[in-house]
């Protein structure tokens, strides 16, 4: 929770007083402090509901002389508080001096029993077939805060189990706890209010506008905001009990935006991306394709061999074959906006070793002012910074492509990119040594005279700068497959041959030792140093160029070049 | 000497002869109200509101004046006026009378009290099922504005504010004031959060806006009429002018009678009014008005305070129809829709019956009120059914417990008050009956015996 720092005041908790900002709900207020106040309808994101009335406290404010408007001081010395008649809910509860908030009451305790009892009366209990089981609000505050038995006997509402709210998304009826999150979430933050309720008192159903679906590209954050197990993912249901799984911190590679995510694995095989915090990139959001990215790790076409000339091979034959087809000279090399800046500075290194032309390629996206930004491929700005690009690259190579043509180039290290799809011929491929880095394969790898196998986002640590110039670390969640090296041990390696010098086993912090001592505005920073939230670097070094990106969620063109050094 | 009514608002209503035109109302001296206050100064007339000391009529008894007083004028937003026309309450039907017999004093009144508060406009949110009094309203304005009433240049006062007439759809809780301005909105009538949502400050399009009940926009008519400080001499300090008492039950003549606040007690309503239950039958008990109220049993007493100051003691018949002798008695006249139950009355079936109300009734909008009230009416229909335990008495008091003040809206106490009356008042009967169910259950054989006695509501 990031609040400012300014404008304190003092509340009073259960008898201690608090340091809070101003005007800071309650129930952020005390997240501050570890203390929790249970909730269902209240996100931090959206605007207050107050419906699930789990969250109610007893609140009072110190009560004042009227004649003299002085504060009445009791015998005891301390303030004479007016409680207020009833509990209030702490989510629209807004700090201010002299707060005093009781949560620890006999009245509160049966406050949030009596709301657990009543929220699990029509509750079908199934958790044993529930995808939420395990990290669902019901479940834990049942055993928090509720009873831990039940007093219903009658037959419990029988509602759908399972009603299409659209292509990703499933709706189980008897589960919702009708807080309305997701409903103020399309209506709020994707700006498609497709959803809301029919029917009356317990009998309200969460329904779709007649004729239409939640098929907007951010509707699985419905599932990750619903606390209970009502929204669940078409893509991720009954696959596997979240307990299993095992979350890595990571950074979605849809765009430049970065947003940050966690990936969740069990036994080296990945089943859900999810939206990891950060309120000054994503909040708490991220989209629907950007969750689908890792549906590639086990693709068939996955490269994950050493070859020479379209032979598997050991790593060792193929660096050795690419080693002699850089020093034989005439290179071009065509770097990505894919890897990461660790890669793409140990590729500069190698360039600066074996000089020749450096290429991009641009990508661009179509942004939804959200989420997802211009450019579709999350380090282009890393380019910059290592000192491979100096100005925006083209949606071709035809100069590259040209040189190679005249026999200019005859040995193209190609990262990623696929030569085909850039008006390379047949013929040409034909003619031209390709060394190739990647994860899968294309017609420039099925020509290529090297392949060396690259490792996808998921199966590597390192960390990419986004439209910000927020340099943002994500880590390995998965192995990759066996045969693949991490790129950045394989381009080391590859250094150390065409250098002639010892091979280390390159590590991200090794690597940002380097980067520190080599480029200026990363001067003093480590691979620690970033953080979880990632770390804004100062870009004014860039400031004139043209980048793609317009207006999104937490980003505006105009005031990057205002931004100062983080 | 029997007790007589003072008939204030309904002069006319059920006069013979005295129609719902404009003619009418204006030979019987309509109009001149508005005609004469709106030479005043908009503040005159809210001061005036505040001196006679009305109360509002909507059941929840708020000082209209203090109401006003709240209006957010430093915003510089428009101020709206909504006349609640929402008529719903079981046992309530004083409003119906004023729409169907006597649109134009509710107009007059609307006025009035729009140019006292300076509303820019002014809605009246009717029932939805008053489809005849919707179509009469709207003549009426229609007479009203062609007359210049309404309108632009309202008498040539400079002042304008047009009258819109809104139908619900039939839902209870849109006579919630924040259901209904979210109704009005075009929105679920989902009641708002307080605070923030107050109307006064942030109504209907989140602008200042007043809801004031249709009798009370009446009385402001006779209030302005009469002067404040003079209205203030009707009925008794602390709730001043009339009620409007709607008698329903088991009572020989159930009807509407206009009463002068405090100046009868409900023992004359029973009698001198209702001419009492039927033959040969004794009141078991009485829900004051409105059947969200709690419930008082005969031969229940109460320790009062007496208008002089002395203690006192009263039985239910003995107590004065004003809103704070039923405060003392722990409960309250609500929309003074008063319900009579004679000794045939099952209780429980009698609650069961409102928990089927209420359950239908809520908006499911929040957890204890959705629930609670499900629950609550399955409850109290399986006991209903012969299926009673004897834990369901504590249960149905608990239940009502924990939905009682912890709910957005007032429907909160809707559902609990009558569970929380009923069941310790009436705990007797639960036992007996439950009881009864209990030795059928373990005795089938001897079922007949035990069959439903009580008048089947549910």
């Amino acid at each position: 929770m990031s609040a400012p720092a300014t404008n304190l005041v003092t509340i009073n908790v259960d008898g201690r007083d608090y340091q809070v900002p101003a005007g800071l709900n309650l129930i952020d207020a005390l997240e501050l402090f570890g203390l929790e106040i249970p909730h269902y309808c209240y996100h931090p994101k959206l605007t207050v509901a107050g419906n699930c009335r789990m969250c109610l406290v007893e609140t009072g404010m110190p009560m004042r002389d009227r004649a003299t408007n002085q504060i009445i001081i009791e015998p005891d010395g301390r303030m004479k508080i007016g409680w207020g008649p009833k509990p209030a809910v702490a989510c629209t509860t807004n700090c201010s001096g002299g707060l005093h908030v009781r949560t620890n009451t006999p009245v509160v305790k049966d406050c949030r029993e009596g709301v657990m009892e009543f929220l699990l009366v029509n509750h079908p209990l199934d958790c044993p077939i529930c995808d939420q089981a395990g990290e669902c609000k019901l479940q834990e505050f049942a055993t928090d805060y509720g009873r831990g038995y039940s007093r219903f006997v009658e037959e419990k509402n029988v509602k759908p189990k399972r009603t299409r709210l659209g292509p990703r998304v499933m709706l189980d009826d008897e589960r919702c706890i009708l807080c309305s999150r997701c409903v103020r979430f399309c209506d709020e933050i994707v700006k498609d209010p497709v959803l809301g309720f029919i029917d009356r008192g317990s009998y309200s159903t969460l329904t779709c506008y007649p004729g239409r679906e939640l098929d907007n590209n951010y509707s699985l954050n419905t599932v990750d905001i619903c606390p209970v197990g009502a929204l669940t993912s078409t893509d991720f249901r009954f696959k596997m009990r979240v307990w299993f799984l095992k979350p890595a911190p990571s950074i979605c590679t849809e765009s430049s935006v970065g947003v940050n995510t966690e990936v969740w694995s069990r036994e080296g095989k990945i089943y859900r991306i999810t939206p990891r915090d950060n309120n000054a990139v994503n909040d708490c959001w991220m989209s629907d394709s950007g969750r689908e990215l890792y549906k590639i790790v086990e693709s068939p076409l996955r490269i994950d061999f050493f070859a020479v000339d379209n032979g598997k091979c050991t790593a060792d034959k193929a660096l050795t074959r690419a080693t002699e087809l850089l020093k034989a000279g005439g290179v071009g090399y065509i770097g990505s906006a894919q890897s990461s800046l660790e890669e793409q500075f140990l590729l500069w290194q190698l360039v600066k070793a074996e000089l020749g032309p450096v290429s991009f390629v641009s990508h661009p996206g179509k942004g939804d002012g959200l989420l997802i930004s211009n450019d579709a491929t999350p380090n282009l700005r890393g380019a910059f910074l290592t000192g491979l690009l100096k100005e925006l690259p083209k949606a071709n190579i035809d100069d590259l492509r040209r040189k190679v043509e005249s026999g200019a180039i005859k040995t193209l290290f190609v990262v990623h990119e696929d030569l085909a799809a850039l008006g390379f011929s047949e013929d040409l491929l034909r003619r031209t040594q390709v060394i190739y880095l990647g994860t899968h394969a294309n017609p420039t790898s099925d020509h290529a005279h090297v392949v060396l196998p690259g490792q996808m986002v998921f199966e590597k640590t390192g960390s990419f700068v986004n439209q910000q110039w927020r340099m943002q670390r994500f880590f390995q969640a998965v192995p990759g497959p066996t045969g693949t090296a991490p790129d950045i041990q394989v381009l080391s390696q590859l250094i150390a041959r065409v250098t002639g010098s010892a091979a280390t086993t390159a590590s991200p912090d090794s690597i940002w030792q380097l980067l520190a001592a080599n480029i200026a505005p990363l001067s003093g920073w480590s691979w620690e140093s970033l953080g979880m939230q990632g770390r804004v670097l100062n870009a004014s070094a860039w400031a004139h160029i043209p980048f793609p990106e317009g207006k999104s969620r937490h980003f505006d063109p105009a005031a990057v070049t205002a931004v100062k050094a983080g | 000497m029997p007790a007589t009514e003072r008939r204030i608002i309904y002069r006319h209503i059920d006069e013979p002869g005295y129609t719902i035109d404009l003619a009418c109302y204006q030979r019987h001296g309509g109009y001149e109200v508005l005609r004469k206050a709106i030479a005043r100064k908009p503040e005159e007339l809210t001061q005036e509101v505040k001196d006679s000391g009305l109360k509002g009529r909507g059941g929840a008894g708020f000082p209209t004046g203090v109401k006003w007083g709240f209006l957010d004028r430093k915003s510089g937003k428009p101020v709206y006026l909504i006349c609640n026309a929402d008529e719903s309450e079981p046992g309530t039907y004083k409003d119906r009378q004023i729409i169907y017999k006597d649109p134009h004093q509710l107009i007059e009144g609307t006025v009035l009290s729009a140019y006292a508060i300076q509303a820019k406009l002014a809605f009246i949110y009717i029932r939805g099922e008053m489809f005849g009094g919707f179509t009469i309203l709207e003549r009426a304005i229609e007479e009203a504005r062609a007359a210049n009433f309404v309108g632009n240049n309202i008498l040539g006062s400079g002042y304008s504010v047009d009258i819109i007439v809104h139908r619900g759809a039939g839902c209870y809780i849109c006579g919630e004031e924040t259901g209904l301005i979210e109704s009005l909105e075009g929105k679920r009538a989902y009641p708002r959060i307080k605070p923030p949502y107050f109307p006064a400050v942030l109504g209907l399009y989140n602008c200042p806006t007043i809801v004031n009940n249709v009798e009370t926009l009446c009385q402001v008519k006779h209030v302005v009429d009469m002067g404040g400080k003079e209205f203030a001499k009707i009925g008794v300090p602390g709730d001043s002018g009339t009620h409007i008492w709607g008698i329903s039950g088991h009572v020989a003549k159930p009807g509407y009678y206009e009463i002068e606040s405090g100046k009868a007690t409900v023992r004359d309503l029973l009698y001198d009014f209702g001419g009492g239950p039927p033959a040969g039958r004794t009141i078991k008990a009485v829900i004051p008005g409105g059947v969200s109220m709690k419930i008082l049993r005969m031969g229940e007493k109460f320790k009062v305070k007496l208008p002089d100051g002395s203690a006192g003691e009263w039985g239910v018949l003995d107590i004065p129809l004003d809103s704070g002798s039923f405060a003392q008695c722990g409960t309250s006249l609500g929309t003074s829709g008063m319900i009579f139950m004679d000794d045939t009355t099952d209780m429980v079936e009698a609650l069961a019956n409102l928990n089927a109300f209420y359950a239908h009734e809520s908006c499911g909008q929040c957890t204890p009120c959705r629930e609670g009230s499900l629950w609550l009416k399955k409850i109290t229909a399986r006991v209903c059914d012969g299926g009673g335990r004897m834990e369901d008495i504590d249960l149905v008091k608990t239940i009502a417990d924990q939905v009682a003040g912890r709910t957005i809206c007032a429907h909160g106490e809707a559902v609990a008050w009558p569970c929380q009356s009923n069941v310790p008042k009436f705990r007797d009967e639960w036992e007996a009956k439950i009881r009864a169910q209990i030795h059928a259950r373990e005795h089938p054989e001897g079922a007949a015996a035990t069959a439903r006695t009580g008048l089947r509501l549910v």
